[in-house]
């Protein structure tokens, strides 16, 4: 089969998913909603406060040890080991936690706490660090100008600076020298609707399940109903910063 | 009249010299490495507008996440591949790329591929295409 067939053949069965997609919703009788459907963004709308992306993550779950996720998003992000852990920028790292009484260790994965009030957005002099309306914190490489205040305001050490010249960026991500960066939830898998980031998808993929990437403001999602259902935290909740990314088991 | 043609002709002798040393002139850009039928606008239209577009698109893909092909640096780097000796498409460091071959000519330095990536990411691309 020619390579046009094929994109002619997705593009009627995507067609045909699209229908029934709607076909489903509006066949359900008045009152019931249906669960579970994607609700992927069409491209050319903006991303709205509707949304709060965030993470759930269940330490319990975590292996330490297990370094999946950072590898994950270092593949995904096209992040390349120059310098060693020193220098190199780091979305996600691994953290061991000791309890100092009973000595009880925790194994975590921590990155950038996509929070509600974000120091680092605050600090940022050029209106690079930004907090898209969907929750989602980044940086707009097009205006940072590598100050690193960010860096220092960041409670949670989450963002890296990058020394050296990047010459094998990926096209959905591009990276520079002299810029800050710091884990964006795969955004550009967010805005294409097309499921977890890569953290999230290895860590289930190692049968951990530690991970839960979802909308915390649909109450219908998962995350939404781990959320209510468990206790969780956030990391340094006496900074108020409302982080879209939780914990369990700490 | 002899001093004058001195120093005529040593001026001469400078100029040839100066543009002996500058090099070869860049060879005019090949404008017709395209996959496509044709371009999102006219050419006339491109040359002159194509960094007020992906400028404008930068913008409303980063802050709003509006992730159009259409003015997408990403589209622009898709359609115009042109492939080196190893048939892979070369990037922005080689002569030949699309966007360099012009940007050589007219000695207008670009950015972008700082931190773009100025070659289609081959294999299957993840979710993020």
């Amino acid at each position: 089969m020619s390579s046009k067939e094929s994109n002619e053949t997705n593009k009627s069965r995507r067609q045909f998913l699209g229908a029934a997609a709607a076909t489903a919703t509006m066949t359900v009788a008045p009152g019931v909603t249906v669960i579970g459907l994607a609700q992927a963004k069409p491209v050319d709308q903006a991303v709205s406060s509707k949304n709060r992306w965030g993470l759930l993550i269940d330490s319990n779950k975590c292996a330490s040890g297990c370094d999946a996720c950072v590898t994950a998003c270092n593949t995904e992000n096209g992040i390349e080991e120059i310098h060693g852990p020193e220098t190199d920028p780091q979305w996600i790292r691994k953290v061991t936690l000791k309890h100092k009484a009973s000595g009880r260790e925790t194994s975590l994965p921590l990155m950038c706490q996509h929070c509600e009030h974000p120091p680092c957005v605050d600090v940022c002099p050029t209106g690079a660090s930004f907090r898209r309306e969907d929750g989602i914190v980044l940086v707009d490489r097009h205006t940072c100008i590598g100050c690193r205040y960010c860096m220092m305001a960041c409670p949670y050490k989450a963002r890296s600076f990058v020394h050296e010249t990047l010459t094998q960026q990926v096209e959905y991500m591009p990276r520079g020298k002299g810029c800050v960066e710091s884990c964006t939830l795969c955004v550009h898998r967010v805005d294409a609707g097309s499921g977890d980031p890569a953290c999230v998808e290895a860590c289930n993929k190692e049968n951990h399940n530690a991970m839960m990437f979802g909308d915390l403001n649909d109450k219908y999602s998962d995350i939404n109903q781990e959320l209510r259902a468990y206790k969780t935290r956030e990391l340094r909740a006496d900074l108020n910063l409302n982080t879209g990314v939780r914990y369990r088991g700490i | 009249m002899n001093k004058l043609l001195v120093i005529l002709a040593s001026m001469a002798v400078l100029l040839i010299g100066s543009t002996a040393s500058a090099g070869s002139p860049k060879p005019l850009p090949n404008l017709d490495n395209v996959q496509g039928d044709k371009c999102v606008a006219p050419k006339e239209v491109i040359r002159v507008e194509h960094m007020e577009y992906i400028m404008h698109q930068r913008d409303e893909t980063m802050h709003r996440g509006i992730r159009t092909s259409k003015h997408s640096l990403k589209g622009c780097i898709n359609c115009h591949i042109v492939k080196g000796d190893d048939g892979k498409p070369v990037n922005f460091m080689d002569d030949r790329h699309f966007c360099n071959s012009c940007h050589e000519y007219a000695a207008v330095q670009m950015d972008c591929f700082q931190c773009h990536a100025s070659t289609p990411t081959p294999g299957p691309v993840a979710a993020g295409k």
